[in-house]
């Protein structure tokens, strides 16, 4: 009774339900979705290039001091490697290796955020003491921010696999928040460059 | 197909796909039709909102020496009137015919993201009433739509009137970009089999080029607005020069947005015409891949003139070089657009209906806003027009001549599809003449007292600066205009009770969406179409043959799907499950509104409470459904 119905000659029941990786519409959109949050961060940066042109002094008490800020920048581009290994194990089914990975990259995103705060607190400006000081807390506090997403994120991925909604057939979840947690790193090397670099470059 | 066994698939589409008319439904719904209407519904309220606040202004401009509204009352009325029109109004309506219209004429049964969509619905109608809430209170936004810094800070500023701005713009742009994003994903992942980028009908193009625009501009709009609060609130010098601060740091960031976004809120009307005018040409588009083309070129080069509205603010020489000379080049694809639909007016045999008489109206609207757009391009001119009613005749051309007039001539067109009826013709002409007419009369007098050197903004003004005429008469025109927006709404009203009956393809069209019934089921479609053409309605006209195939096809009715297809080629490469209705969407929204309450009364409990409330929404929204089958 029911015909066969064909696409192309392919038979409909041969199609694959929903598209994965780069296929998968949740894909795109969380793509988009980080675009959209780079360009953010290139008008932040665009902003402190633009302020710090204008100005004759910049930064007006010398450029900062690096050590912490290396060391954190190697931390939150290490915490990558963890994420995608989980990535990975969802692929390969193994939801333990997924939890355990998850659980690295968080700790090092929560090193990441303890340090930066640290670093906050030495400082010998605030936000409100120059154009300076309002652009170096507020680029690097949205940046925090954002790290601070990724971890809820990867939160969210642990309790789902504790609670055995993803798998690996549906890894699309784990995919997509690994990206973000990427961009999250990939952006911080902008704002690196940015604020402790360029300064011994000007 | 057997009838009996075409009924049994209707019945099953039907029970997998339609929303229950209860409460949960209302507030649950994911159909991107209903989402549309409300869209379109939300955006015209706003749109007589934002009318009222300009007639209000016409009556204490319409004589000199006038003392309807007081100072502060005008300041009020003119930015709440360009921040409603520009922001909350002119996207949201083409948003909410591409809503109704996108799987529709991709021959898909949903768009890509359906929750996101209730999602962007919701979140702009909780924006539009958190704006709303400041003005209603007293405390609208006083500072000019486009709101220069320094004015804006807490020292010149002390009321809460830019709060509700600045945060009420971050809350749209949460909208805008949840759309945008849809748009996108839709155009490339949801389209029938068979329906190539080549074969896109034109209405896509407009849309998708205005999503990336968003993608890209509306960043910068955040941006500012959070420095701008931050200022207000925590003590930051962004825009404070004696704090080694930059005002003009605001006025880039903002127009890095707002020219963008003019191309943002016109290319989907352009492209609506590019489906209106064939249709009623009663031909296939003269030169599709140039118009396709000039919309996409015009949406890139959108980025490269912001300065262009900053000629009068001290930046060097080479600058103004630059962007007077990218402005000007602005025009090459816009006159592209404008020769492929004379070109298929020329060659085709057109009727006049009333969606055709806005069509026509637009285009020569189009060239006049242009030309008053073009030679403001040339920056010496537009040092002695500058901030004269000069620019504010220039914007009311393009905005209501290339965004209202099509908006309106769109409403004639596709009502009849979203209602089953058709609008009133011999009431539409009426219509159209009389808004024609009232626009004209209205707007193009303000050129001169523009160049009588009439500042914008001034609430008042003396007699005997040769002012008083064109004043009088623009206020006149304005008045006429509104009348006609009224025959617009009498007209709706009247059609849906008394319209003639539509039947699924009143205008003999040749896109998909005309394929399916008046108003479309819930499913859109029976069977999943397979498109061979650009025109797949028209094809056996065309003596194309039969290459579409629109009546038979996979019905797909084993569970809430639809199909995939590949990016470029439109192969089918899956069958996409699609999410259930649900009232999380709404939730988050509500969550978000009560964070910007008490942002905005910095209510600090409130805030971080309405930020954990948005999570935990969140959290529910996307928490995976076990019972989906497992592959």
């Amino acid at each position: 009774m029911e015909a066969v119905h064909t696409l192309d000659g392919v038979p409909i029941a041969r199609i694959p339900l929903d598209g994965r990786g780069h296929r998968a519409t949740g894909w795109w959109g969380m793509m988009f979705f980080i675009i959209t949050e780079g360009t953010l961060f290139a008008y932040l940066l665009f902003s402190y290039f633009y302020v710090g042109a204008q100005s004759p002094t910049w930064p007006p008490g010398g450029p900062p001091e690096l050590t912490l800020a290396i060391v954190n920048t190697v931390i939150l581009v290490v915490s990558s490697i963890p994420m995608r290994l989980g990535t990975l194990a969802i692929r390969r089914a193994s939801r333990g290796a997924l939890v355990a990975w998850a659980i690295v990259a968080a700790l090092l995103g929560v090193a990441f955020l303890i340090i930066e705060a640290t670093e906050w607190s030495r400082k010998p400006f605030r936000m409100s003491t120059g154009s300076y000081g309002s652009l170096y807390f507020t680029v690097t506090g949205f940046h925090f921010a954002h790290v601070v997403v990724g971890l809820l994120l990867i939160l969210e991925i642990v309790w789902r696999a504790l609670a055995d909604r993803v798998s690996a057939a549906r890894p699309l979840a784990v995919e997509t928040v690994g990206a973000y947690w990427h961009l999250v790193g990939l952006v911080w090397l902008f704002v690196f460059f940015t604020i402790y670099v360029s300064p011994y470059l000007w | 197909m057997a009838t009996a066994t075409t009924e049994r698939l209707t019945e099953r589409l039907s029970d997998l796909w339609e929303t229950p008319h209860t409460l949960r439904g209302v507030l649950g719904t994911v159909d991107h039709k209903t989402i549309g209407k409300r869209y379109l519904v939300t955006a015209f309220l706003l749109l007589i909102a934002g009318g009222i606040e300009a007639l209000v202004m016409r009556v204490q401009l319409q004589v000199p020496n006038n003392h309807v509204l007081s100072p502060e009352g005008f300041n009020q009325a003119f930015t709440m009137h360009g921040t409603t029109m520009i922001l909350w109004y002119a996207l949201p309506i083409l948003s909410g015919f591409s809503n109704y219209l996108f799987p529709l004429v991709l021959g898909a049964r949903d768009m890509a993201f359906p929750r996101l969509n209730a999602f962007s619905y919701w979140t702009f109608l909780f924006s539009a009433i958190f704006l709303y809430t400041g003005y209603a209170v007293g405390l609208g936004p006083d500072a000019g739509w486009f709101a220069y810094a320094p004015l804006t800070e807490l020292r010149y500023s002390p009321g809460a009137n830019m709060d509700y701005y600045a945060l009420g713009v971050i809350f749209l742009t949460i909208s805008s970009t949840a759309g945008a994003v849809n748009f996108i994903a839709t155009m490339f992942k949801m389209r029938a089999p068979g329906m190539s980028l080549g074969r896109l009908p034109l209405f896509v193009y407009g849309t998708v080029t205005a999503s990336f625009s968003i993608i890209f501009a509306l960043p910068a709009l955040s941006v500012a607005c959070a420095f701008l609060y931050l200022d207000r609130h925590f003590g930051t010098r962004f825009f404070d020069p004696g704090a080694g601060g930059q005002a003009l740091l605001w006025q880039h960031l903002f127009w890095i947005f707002g020219h963008p976004w003019v191309y943002i809120i016109v290319l989907p009307a352009l492209s609506f015409m590019s489906m209106v005018i064939p249709t009623f040409a009663r031909r296939p588009i003269v030169g599709y891949a140039w118009n396709a083309l000039a919309v996409v070129i015009t949406g890139i080069l959108g980025f490269g003139v912001w300065v262009h509205h900053m000629f009068a603010t001290g930046i060097p020489p080479l600058a103004l070089t630059f962007f007077g000379a990218a402005s000007m080049a602005i025009v090459l694809p816009s006159a592209v657009s404008i020769f492929v639909w004379l070109a298929t007016l020329w060659y085709g045999r057109p009727v006049l209906t009333t969606a055709m008489l806005f069509a026509l109206g637009f285009i020569i609207l189009f060239v006049i806003g242009g030309v008053s757009g073009v030679v403001t391009a040339a920056v010496p001119f537009d040092w002695s027009v500058t901030d004269t009613y000069f620019v504010v005749a220039h914007i009311h051309y393009v905005l209501i001549g290339i965004n209202v007039f099509p908006v309106i001539a769109a409403f004639y067109y596709w009502f009849p599809k979203m209602t089953g009826r058709l609008l009133n013709e011999a009431l539409g002409k009426w219509n159209f003449w009389v808004m024609f007419i009232g626009f004209n009369l209205g707007f193009f007098p303000m050129h001169i007292s523009g160049l009588l050197g009439m500042p914008r903004r001034i609430y008042t003004y003396p007699a005997g600066l040769g002012w008083t005429a064109p004043n009088l008469i623009t206020s006149i025109g304005a008045y006429l205009f509104a009348v006609g927006v009224l025959l617009f709404l009498v007209n709706v009203f009247w059609s849906l009770r008394r319209g003639a009956i539509a039947g699924n393809n009143p205008w003999d069209a040749a896109s998909l969406e005309w394929a399916t019934t008046s108003p479309p089921p819930a499913y859109n479609f029976a069977v999943i179409p397979t498109v061979g053409s650009r025109e797949p309605l028209w094809e056996e006209r065309l003596g194309l043959g039969r290459l579409s195939r629109i009546d038979e096809g996979p019905p797909l009715d084993s569970d809430r799907v639809t199909l995939q297809t590949s990016t470029l080629d439109g192969f089918p490469a899956a069958v996409q499950r699609m999410p259930e209705d649900t009232v999380m969407p709404f939730l988050t929204g509500l969550a978000i509104l009560a964070t910007f309450y008490g942002l905005v009364t910095t209510a600090w409990w409130l805030a971080i409470a309405g930020g954990v409330l948005t999570l935990a929404a969140i959290h529910a929204w996307l928490w995976p459904v076990r019972t989906i089958r497992e592959v």
